[in-house]
């Protein structure tokens, strides 16, 4: 019995009468971590802060790709592909006529985008849903082969977005990228967007959806006995899973506010990868966890980098050394706990 | 043995396979094979190794598409039917080596599979989906009061269903941590809870105890006669065949060598050869 069993069957026993409180509890306790991240971010200074919006982005993007990784097991290495096409559609959304006008010197825009201009909203949800149609697009004929030549095509298709972005000029502006994108994702948004994405990914995984999911990861033949059109179900976890990382995406373009096809490469996926992993694939709350503690632990993990002084003995400051302590740390992770913090645990309502 | 002729008509016969031939490349699989299943009853699918059973239960399931041949379910042409539509028609199945969803409880194994669609008749094709998915994927994601009604009620009837086949004390069991009789009798189960009119199963006895096998045959007579089923089943166990099967069919190298009752097919001549070989 997992931890957060314990705390159901704890309300349940408290509060017999409460059935609000039975079904919503995980509603509840992801509104009062919120509010807490919330208040914790509107007082402590703009690094912390930054860093916060962050860890917000990744769990976005880290329990988008865990619905199509984790709990229906298509192994798939592209997230960095959706989450580039959220941020460029965003981006260009919500960026000003004039500043695409200034930004764009190589070759002007794109007909229609040159005069659009649209509210944050709206514009990170087209973004979302242009990364859900691309992933819809490739996953039907991905989804023709299975495992590791899956992941093989999906990553073929990740360095070719990249490549389009790099060379479709008048949309992305080539390898200069956007600037002056402006910085709309404020910690409110991007902490009740992980909110809602942990939430509705949550409930969709302990649903029929993601038993369904989950049963086409474990014997994808079964699965077809037993009446599963397991093409479609792996399409949908696909889709619903781009879209995700695609708000993910759009949300990053407004943080960092200059996007290039240089912070969309395998880089991206591989940090996704190590999240989903330290989560434990199929666990959408671990994956949340994950990434918030592979955020910190990126940016707590510098000290390293400083160079240390313990007495007599200085080692000077070596950059990059906090990749090798985090690697470290990865591998102590998979020798002592291969399934993941969470394993495949997952909160179950009943 | 005489010619058969499939009526596709005729109401008494929930399956009627019409000339089933299958290659895959120069090897014949299947031979001209023809016969019926009537409604209601058990029917046995006994041959030496390599026969072609299992092939013909993935011809009647869809895994395969026969090279010709036709394949009537109660009535109907369902050939160029999917694996997983069959199911929603009505024909489930077991496999010969165990296929359950191994880390999912045992109540999630049966509840996965009330999920699925209708086909519906219309004219002479299927075509007409009538979703009987509890609910939407968004009332999920947003778990909407009807969601969790749906969710208990789901429960429920998973926990009805094992309390029939007598796993109700092990719904929160790991599938995979079962003993091997119960994963059996979990994957039965889990045929059962698609509603089929039609079940198959491959090898239900392979590795169990002579006990075990008794208990078996009692099992499949009476989800037979409470689930109001069709059970065609392949097996080895000369003992469970005679004793549960109301009509055996005989498939060597691919062909129907004979098709009778129990005791037509003991004193075949056909059928001893083809077990122990030819007098010299």
């Amino acid at each position: 019995m997992n931890w957060y069993l314990r705390i159901r069957k704890l309300i349940q026993k408290k509060f017999p009468n409460n059935k609000f409180l039975h079904r919503y509890f995980g509603l509840i306790a992801f509104i009062i971590v919120g509010i807490i991240s919330l208040f914790i971010g509107n007082h402590v200074n703009e690094f912390w802060q930054r860093l916060i919006i962050l860890s917000a982005i990744y769990v976005i993007m880290a329990v988008g790709y865990n619905f199509s990784n984790g709990v229906a097991g298509q192994f798939s290495l592209d997230p960095n592909a959706y989450a580039a096409i959220g941020a460029y559609v965003a981006a260009l959304l919500t960026m000003s006529p004039e500043t695409k006008e200034n930004v764009f010197i190589l070759e002007p825009v794109m007909k229609p985008f040159d005069k659009i201009q649209l509210p944050f909203l709206i514009a990170t949800l087209i973004g979302g849903l242009a990364a859900a149609f691309s992933a819809f697009l490739i996953g039907i004929p991905s989804f023709r082969v299975r495992g590791d030549y899956l992941a093989i095509i999906t990553f073929g298709f990740g360095e070719i977005i990249n490549v389009i972005a790099n060379n479709l000029v008048s949309l992305t502006n080539g390898a200069l990228g956007l600037k002056g994108i402006p910085e709309y994702t404020t910690l409110a948004w991007a902490i009740g967007w992980a909110i809602f994405s942990v939430f509705f990914l949550w409930h969709l995984t302990n649903s029929q959806v993601g038993r369904i999911l989950k049963s086409i990861r474990e014997d994808e033949i079964a699965a077809e006995a037993t009446g599963i059109n397991v093409f479609r179900w792996k399409l949908f976890a696909f889709t619903l899973s781009g879209f995700f990382i695609g708000i993910g995406g759009a949300l990053f373009a407004h943080y960092l506010t200059t996007i290039s096809p240089q912070v969309f490469t395998f880089f991206l996926t591989f940090n996704l990868l190590i999240i989903i992993l330290i989560g434990g694939l199929g666990s959408i709350v671990g994956s949340a966890i994950a990434a918030v503690l592979f955020t910190f632990a990126f940016e707590i993990l510098r000290v390293f980098e400083e160079g240390i002084h313990i007495g007599h003995i200085n080692i000077p400051p070596i950059p990059g050394l906090r990749m090798v302590v985090f690697a470290i740390l990865l591998i102590a992770l998979m020798i002592f706990r291969p399934q993941g913090l969470f394993g495949d645990k997952e909160v179950s309502i009943k | 043995m005489e010619k058969i002729y499939v009526d596709p008509l005729d109401p008494h016969y929930i399956l009627e396979l019409d000339h089933i031939w299958i290659k895959f490349g120069g090897l014949i699989a299947l031979k001209d094979v023809t016969f019926k299943v009537k409604k209601g009853e058990i029917f046995g699918l006994i041959g030496p190794n390599g026969a072609g059973k299992t092939t013909l239960f993935n011809i009647i399931t869809g895994v395969y598409r026969p090279t010709s041949g036709k394949v009537f379910f109660d009535g109907d042409d369902i050939t160029d039917l999917k694996a997983y539509e069959r199911v929603w028609i009505g024909i489930s199945r077991t496999f010969q080596n165990i296929r359950l969803f191994k880390n999912l409880t045992v109540l999630e194994n049966i509840m996965t599979v009330f999920h699925f669609k209708k086909l519906q008749k219309w004219g002479p094709f299927f075509v007409k989906f009538l979703d009987i998915f509890p609910y939407k994927w968004w009332e999920a994601g947003l778990a909407l009061p009807k969601f969790f009604k749906f969710e208990e009620k789901l429960e429920e009837y998973a926990l009805e269903l094992l309390k029939i086949v007598g796993l109700e004390d092990y719904w929160d069991w790991k599938a995979s941590s079962l003993p091997y009789g119960k994963q059996r009798k979990l994957e039965i189960a889990r045929a059962l809870a698609t509603n089929p009119k039609l079940l198959l199963l491959d090898e239900p006895a392979a590795g169990m105890n002579p006990q075990e096998t008794s208990e078996l045959m009692e099992f499949i007579r009476k989800i037979r006669d409470e689930f109001n089923l069709t059970i065609i089943l392949i097996e080895h166990d000369m003992k469970l065949v005679m004793g549960v099967c109301e009509t055996i069919a005989v498939l060597d190298h691919g062909e129907l060598i004979a098709l009778g009752k129990p005791e037509e097919i003991k004193n075949n001549k056909r059928v001893i050869e083809a077990y122990l070989g030819e007098a010299i």
